[in-house]
This record gives C-alpha cells, sequence and structure tokens, in this order.
C-alpha cells in the first residue's frame, strides 16, 4: 500500500505550526476577496467604537471627574482596554462560534484532525475586521499618553508593554472560558457573553466606582480590572482604591495566567462532558 | 497482519432527561466483532440503532461507557491525533470542505493538515481530482457545488492523506442514480488501487450490493447480524422485484415458475413478479414471460433495506 509521504518524528515549530498557517491564510484571502464587504465591516466596527467613546466624553462632559479620573486619564484606561479587547477579539473572537459547530455537529470534523481541537477552533477564523477597532484603542492610547502629564520611565515604559501583552491574553482566555461553558450551556451564548462583553465595558470603567459584588466578579474572578485600569493608575502616577492599590498593576501577568488557567480548565472538562468520558 | 478495527463489548449509554426524569439509554450494547485490513463492511441498522455512536467511538470522539476498542491498533481516544493519520471519515451530511472557498484550495489547507510531503500532496490531489472527475470545477467556490460535485469534493478530502481506513456515514443520500454509480465505482477503485478497508453506513441496498462483502446488521446497539449480503438474504428470504413493461395488456401471470405475482397496472401492462434469487435468476424470469407476452421494458427493484433489517429483527427477537 503507498503510505502517504508525511513529516514524522520531532519537527520543528514551522513545520508544527504549517497546518494553523494554511487555515488562517485561506480566511484571509477569503474576507479580502469580498472587498466592499470588507471595508465595510471594517467602518461598522470603527463606529460602534466610537459610539462607545463618545458615551465615555458624554458621562464626562456631566461629571468631570469618575472614580478619581479625568477624561483623558480615562481615556488611557478605555485605550488600553480596547485595543487588546480588539486583538484578543481578532485572534479568538471567533470561538462563539462555538455552539453552532455543536449543533450543525461539525465540531467532530476537528477531532478527525491531527492537531488539538482548541487550537483549530481558535485558528478556524481570524477577524480581520477587528482590525479597525484595535487602530482605535492605539488612537486613544497614543492621544492619552501626548495630554497626560506622564513621568516617563524605563519602567514605566515595560510596564505599559507588558499591560497590553497581559490585557490581550486575558481578553483571549475570556473567549476561551466562554467557548467551554458552551459544551453544557444549550443556548449559553447570552450567558457568556454577559461576562465576556460585560468585562470588556467594565474594563474601560475606574474599578474604584464599582459596586461591592462588580468588584468581586471583574476585580478579581475575572480579572478585567487588571487589564487596564490598574496599570493606568501606575502609568500615571495615581495611588488607587485601597482594595486595589496601583503597585499590583505588575500583576497583570499573573491576571492573564489566572485567566487561562481557568480557560483552559472550563474548556477540558467542557471536552470531556463533550465525549461523555465523565467529568 | 493485525485487524484494523477491534471491539470488544463496546458499549455506551446516554443519559436522557425527559422532564424531572433521567433514564439510561444504551445506544451501543456489548458489540463485539473485528475487520480485517482490505475488507469492505456495509454497516447497517434502522435511525438510531446505534450506528454514528459506534463510528464516534472508533474515531475517537466519543469516550466508550464500557468495552474495549482499537482502531488501527491505536486506542481512539486517548492516541486521536496519531489515528488521524489513518481514518478518513466522509459524513453524508456535514461538510468537511471551507464553504467560501475554492475546492482545490480546500484541498491545499488539508494536505497541510495533515502534512503531506508538498510532491505527494500533488500527486494524491491530481489522482483524485482526475479519478473522481472534478477537473471542471476546483475553481468553484464549495457553496456554488451541486450535492453530487459536493459528495465528490467531500470523499476527495476524507482519502487526500491515503487512510488505511476508510468511513462514510451514508455517502450516496440525496445523490441521483448516475453519481451514486459513478461514487461506488470511485470506491471499487480506491481499494484494488490502495487495499484501503472501507467501513460504510447506508439507507440504500445498492451500496451495500456493490461495495461491501460483508454485512453488519445492528439493531438497538446490538449486533443482529455478522456475515455477507447473500447469507443475509438468504436468512431473511429477502425477494427482488422484476417489472415488466409488457407490448399487449395480458392476464396476470401467476404461474411463472419461482415467482409470486405482486400486482397488475394499466389492464396487465405492468406486472411486478417477486423472486428470490436463490431459486431463479431475473434472466429466468424474464425469458419465461417472454414466451407468453413481448417484453417491452424492465427494471429490478432492489431490496428496501429498511425491510431487510426489519426482518433481521424480527428473525432475531423470535
Amino acid at each position: 500500500m503507498a503510505e502517504p509521504v508525511v513529516h514524522q518524528g520531532s519537527v520543528g515549530p514551522v513545520t508544527r505550526l504549517a497546518p494553523y498557517r494554511a487555515v488562517l491564510a485561506a480566511r484571509v484571502r477569503a474576507q479580502r476577496s469580498y472587498r466592499s464587504n470588507f471595508l465595510i465591516d471594517l467602518g461598522s466596527s470603527l463606529l460602534v467604537g466610537f459610539v462607545e467613546l463618545a458615551e465615555v466624553w458624554i458621562l464626562f462632559h456631566n461629571v468631570h471627574v469618575l472614580g478619581g479620573f479625568t477624561f483623558v486619564q480615562i481615556l488611557l484606561v478605555f485605550g488600553i482596554a480596547d485595543f487588546s479587547f480588539a486583538l484578543a477579539d481578532l485572534f479568538f473572537g471567533h470561538c462563539d462560534n462555538l455552539p453552532t459547530y455543536l449543533r450543525a455537529g461539525t465540531l467532530d470534523v476537528f477531532y478527525l484532525r491531527p492537531q488539538p481541537v482548541l487550537m483549530q477552533l481558535i485558528t478556524s477564523e481570524i477577524s480581520l475586521r477587528r482590525l479597525s477597532r484595535a487602530g482605535l484603542g492605539v488612537g486613544s492610547i497614543v492621544i492619552a499618553l501626548a495630554l497626560n502629564d506622564i513621568d516617563w520611565s524605563a519602567a514605566r515604559v515595560a510596564l505599559l508593554v507588558l499591560a497590553l501583552v497581559s490585557a490581550t491574553a486575558t481578553f483571549a482566555a475570556l473567549f476561551v472560558w466562554a467557548a467551554g461553558l458552551q459544551f453544557f450551556l444549550v443556548s449559553g451564548a447570552e450567558l457568556t457573553n454577559a461576562f465576556v462583553y460585560g468585562g470588556r465595558y467594565a474594563a474601560t470603567q475606574p474599578a474604584a466606582v464599582w459596586s461591592r459584588p462588580i468588584k468581586v466578579v471583574f476585580g478579581f474572578l475575572f480579572p478585567m480590572a487588571f487589564t487596564a485600569y490598574l496599570p493606568a493608575l501606575e502609568l500615571l502616577g495615581l495611588p488607587g482604591p485601597q482594595w486595589l492599590p496601583a503597585g499590583l498593576a505588575w500583576c497583570t501577568p499573573l491576571a492573564a495566567l489566572w485567566s487561562w488557567g481557568m480557560a483552559l480548565g472550563t474548556w477540558r472538562v467542557g471536552m470531556r462532558h463533550y465525549q461523555g468520558g465523565g467529568g | 497482519m493485525n485487524p484494523i478495527i477491534e471491539t470488544r463489548g463496546l458499549t455506551r449509554e446516554f443519559t436522557v432527561r425527559a422532564g424531572l426524569r433521567r433514564t439510561r439509554l444504551r445506544a451501543v450494547d456489548a458489540l463485539t466483532f473485528t475487520v480485517e485490513a482490505g475488507e469492505a463492511v456495509g454497516y447497517i441498522g434502522a435511525n438510531g440503532a446505534g450506528k454514528s455512536t459506534t463510528i464516534k467511538m472508533l474515531t475517537g470522539i466519543l469516550v466508550p461507557t464500557a468495552g474495549d476498542v482499537l482502531t488501527c491498533g491505536l486506542r481512539p481516544v486517548q492516541d486521536r491525533r496519531r489515528l488521524a493519520r489513518h481514518v478518513g471519515v466522509v459524513f453524508g451530511q456535514r461538510s468537511q470542505l471551507w464553504w467560501d472557498l475554492p475546492v482545490g484550495e480546500s484541498f491545499g489547507i488539508l494536505a497541510a493538515i495533515h502534512r503531506l510531503d508538498r510532491a505527494a500532496a500533488r500527486a494524491r490531489t491530481d489522482e483524485l481530482v482526475d479519478r473522481l472527475e472534478m477537473g471542471a470545477y476546483l475553481s468553484t467556490p464549495v457553496r456554488q457545488l451541486s450535492l453530487g460535485q459536493r459528495m465528490r469534493a467531500e470523499i476527495a478530502a476524507a482519502l487526500l492523506h491515503s487512510p488505511r481506513l476508510v468511513i462514510l456515514d451514508e455517502p450516496t443520500i440525496g445523490l441521483d442514480v448516475l453519481s451514486k454509480q459513478r461514487l461506488r465505482e470511485f470506491l471499487i477503485e480506491e481499494r484494488t488501487a490502495h487495499g484501503t478497508t472501507l467501513l460504510l453506513t447506508t439507507h440504500d441496498m445498492g451500496d451495500v450490493a456493490r461495495l461491501c462483502d460483508r454485512v453488519l446488521v445492528i439493531d438497538h446497539g446490538k449486533l443482529a447480524y455478522d456475515g455477507t449480503l447473500d447469507g443475509l438474504s438468504r436468512r431473511v428470504g429477502v425477494e427482488r422485484v422484476l417489472v415488466v413493461d409488457l407490448t399487449a395488456p395480458t392476464p396476470d401471470l401467476l404461474d411463472i415458475p419461482g415467482t409470486t405475482h405482486l400486482g397488475s397496472e394499466a389492464g396487465g401492462l405492468q406486472q411486478r413478479l417477486a423472486f428470490d434469487a436463490e431459486h431463479t435468476t431475473a434472466a429466468q424470469v424474464l425469458t419465461a414471460v417472454n414466451q407468453r407476452v413481448e417484453v417491452r421494458d424492465l427494471s429490478v427493484e432492489e431490496p428496501d433495506i429498511e425491510d431487510v433489517v426489519r426482518r433481521v429483527y424480527a428473525g432475531s427477537r423470535r
């Protein structure tokens, strides 16, 4: 029998990633081939971003200071949160397609391919229209950094980079966590969206004004306060509320790790439930 | 040589919730069978008999509740990713292609997914495109294909990595006669050329008759029959039906040897004769009819698979 020629044994990262790259490259081509559609998507995504920013601006038109933040200060929080969420959404947002796959039975196709199911789900799509949203986030960050009086140091530059990476990872984990729960919930996207998009919204707000239950849920369980608020406090040289001192800004990678632990745990249990192996 | 599929006491239960009551439903019940390399096996049973559940356990999608299963010598759940290199699955009802991409591009992605060597991928793709006659629509997006074209593309997609075992779940469902015929011919060629093992579930007796040299019948998760198709027909006494269109209205043909007259239409212009393939042949029946009256046209109706299955079930429960 003619055996297929397959790369065997220990393969380098380039070969190992080739399957995912092939799918993603094809997804990019497919999205770009409907050019006008793609441009409309980019535009509408940007518009939604502006509306959310306007919401914050209108709020500050009336109160001037909220949770100890002025508008240009909150712009930094908004920018960091919006940019990292857009990046996470770009690469992980389509994990919320899982209920569709479950209903249509197409998730089984992933089981028939020689890659981990979660990796296949994550790389099954890439939502390029989120790029405009990420652009808005970058714009907000740049303007906020210019308008605020920041005492720059090497440590603060490092903190900003660390915060952006960790925040993206934290939001990405939120998408994976939500996907893992879909294995149990019949139409659970509404429930998990409350946490995913509620979390995103909370992340753009100063955590000092949160009510107690929100502090528990989005301060620590889903560590949204660590994504943008805490790094902004530290960058602006503000002390932060008593329950969330600015020094915790350096713990953003820990928040990301905690989120991923929760996400992968939920995913594992979900997969086991789907396969019926108990758990 | 080691068997391709080996199950022992394979069992799968589901919890079914009806209101507040929870009941355990046994979808697959202590299934024990072996499929040797190179065999072509028809896996048939009524809807809900446990066919899909079995396939999911063979491929590592579902974890068995009890029992053992080895596919290509591997444990499907634990070795799922290694097993994927040796098994190709075609689901008649769900696609593994990318609906908005051209067919050819889907093959390119799948070659990368299975990490096929570039030259090997090209050779295999060319072979499949040629034999499944897909050249004309390689650059057409999948969503624009006809059902027949899409099924051919699905089969090529499942066979691209030259799997040792190909599992086909209702591969000919909804296809017209010609497309069915083409698909069957292709699968026979593929088997001859590469020694591929086939396991197929189907509602089409024609698929079983032309493709399979062995039949497994499953009833309520239990194996009700394991043997040849002829043996199955013998056991349940399945009769084929010869439908003859006659040139002149004729009284009911009640005394053709080895047949039972089922009915006449259009004043005796069309008559239906059931015969048992064990005792006579379609040709003998036709000759006997032709001596009486000239036959203008004819067709042979295959036994209905649902009917065969029902009879096996009735027999095994007696």
